[in-house]
């Protein structure tokens, strides 16, 4: 049966909007936390660990991010870890939004003049307190565009989850698209849900770049 | 764990994975190549005197940079045959990509537009070349060597992006995985061969642009 194009199939698009949100919200907040350890390690002072975080990031630079989904979508049951569909995308983008974000932080870290660093440590501050109260604020500062940048990046990236089947805005869109026979609206729709996001978003992080640039 | 894992079953397949890679290079090096040639065309309409002209190309990046890729393919490949535009997948992909590409590309090109001091255009109109002219000797070659490293890095993104074409079945490394997955139901091995295979693709293409810039662009700037 083919359904016309109605507030019904407006609304289950704007319902995938919402899920498309909390999904990068939940990548976004544990893509933070872990991109924390990676840039933390990443400008750490042991080989081993930058050695092993710069792997870690080239890995997920190097690798399409559909791929990252799949592997976590397919290997978790591998090992016994059977988790839904909402739980292996949120995993796969996290993993995929630490490695990105510890890269965007690092430069930021590495950003900080040296000077800062020694100066606390001659101070006698501790490695925790030297990152927590010179290092860190300075840091979030200088990386606040590419940040919101990447957040872009990371809703756009959200609609992957669609091909793994997982309903968000993509796959509502495609799920209208199929029962209406009007692909044109729907796909137009979606992509105006998501270019509504992420214009602002954009905008804004264009501002902090534009802003700091004129100030270096 | 109860799972073995077994890739000896991919071996008869290496054949269609390697060709399967030389798709995605294909695909990627033409999308490349033609979205930069887009984002020329957008960056002269974006500084020309014509506003019609200026709102298109502002609103064309704008549109292709705040939506996904995955949207922009199934718009071109789903959407426009109902208006009797239609496609095949490997043309839709090759459209989608290159249109991606384009306005990326655009952004970066701007950016090395950007960085040439304003008094070498006018040098430029004052010595008697056309526009066109100005544009070719002096905006575009200075510009290309501030630009090229993230021109070269447009490339690897485009490669990894080739990936997501594989959802409306045009044939490269990920549809030819999926292919594949269905024959063996192998998913886990095939996933982690064909994901080390775009890692392997995107350093190679790296180093090289790496050795690349290291060549020609190292001289002292400035």
């Amino acid at each position: 049966m083919i359904r016309d194009f109605g507030w019904f199939e407006v609304l289950s698009i704007i319902q995938g909007m919402g899920t498309t949100l909390a999904l990068a919200a939940v990548a976004f907040i544990g893509g933070g936390v872990f991109g924390t350890a990676v840039a933390l390690a990443r400008s750490s002072a042991w080989k081993w660990l930058r050695i092993i975080a710069a792997a870690y990031i080239d890995f997920f630079q190097g690798t399409p991010m559909l791929m990252q989904l799949f592997l976590v979508y397919y290997g978790l049951p591998v090992f016994g870890i059977h988790v839904s569909a909402w739980t292996a995308v949120a995993i796969g983008l996290t993993f995929h939004a630490s490695a990105f974000l510890g890269e965007i932080w690092r430069g930021g870290i590495q950003a900080v003049p040296k000077g800062q660093n020694e100066a606390a440590s001659a101070l006698g501050l501790g490695y925790v307190s030297r990152m927590r109260d010179v290092v860190l604020p300075q840091a979030i500062k200088l990386s606040f565009a590419p940040t919101v940048g990447f957040s872009v990046q990371l809703i756009k990236g959200t609609s992957l989850a669609a091909i793994i089947g997982f309903v968000e805005l993509s796959r509502s869109a495609q799920i209208v698209a199929s029962t209406t026979y009007k692909p044109l609206l729907a796909y137009g729709l979606a992509g105006a849900c998501y270019f509504a996001i992420c214009f602002p978003l954009s905008r804004v992080s264009a501002y902090y770049e534009r802003r700091l640039a004129l100030k270096t | 764990m109860t799972y073995t894992f077994d890739f000896g079953t991919l071996l008869p397949y290496w054949p269609q994975l390697l060709y399967a890679c030389l798709l995605t290079l294909w695909l990627a090096s033409t999308a490349v190549v033609c979205g930069f040639i887009i984002g020329i065309i957008t960056v002269l309409a974006r500084r020309s005197g014509v506003k019609v002209l200026r709102a298109i190309a502002l609103s064309y990046i704008e549109i292709i940079r705040n939506t996904p890729f995955l949207v922009q393919v199934f718009f071109i490949f789903f959407g426009l045959p109902t208006v009797g535009i239609s496609f095949t997948p490997w043309t839709a992909a090759f459209i989608a990509l290159s249109l991606n590409c384009g306005a990326f590309s655009a952004e970066i090109i701007r950016g090395g537009v950007d960085a040439i001091p304003r008094g070498q255009f006018e040098a430029g109109a004052a010595l008697g070349l056309t526009p066109l002219q100005v544009f070719r000797y002096i905006i575009l070659k200075p510009a290309l060597r501030v630009i090229y490293p993230a021109l070269s890095g447009q490339f690897i993104l485009a490669l990894l992006t080739t990936s997501i074409v594989s959802s409306i079945s045009a044939e490269e490394l990920t549809s030819t995985a999926q292919l594949i997955d269905s024959d063996l139901f192998r998913s886990f091995e095939i996933y982690i061969v064909v994901t080390l295979l775009y890692l392997v693709l995107a350093t190679i293409f790296s180093t090289i642009f790496k050795g690349i810039d290291r060549v020609f662009f190292s001289y002292p700037i400035k």
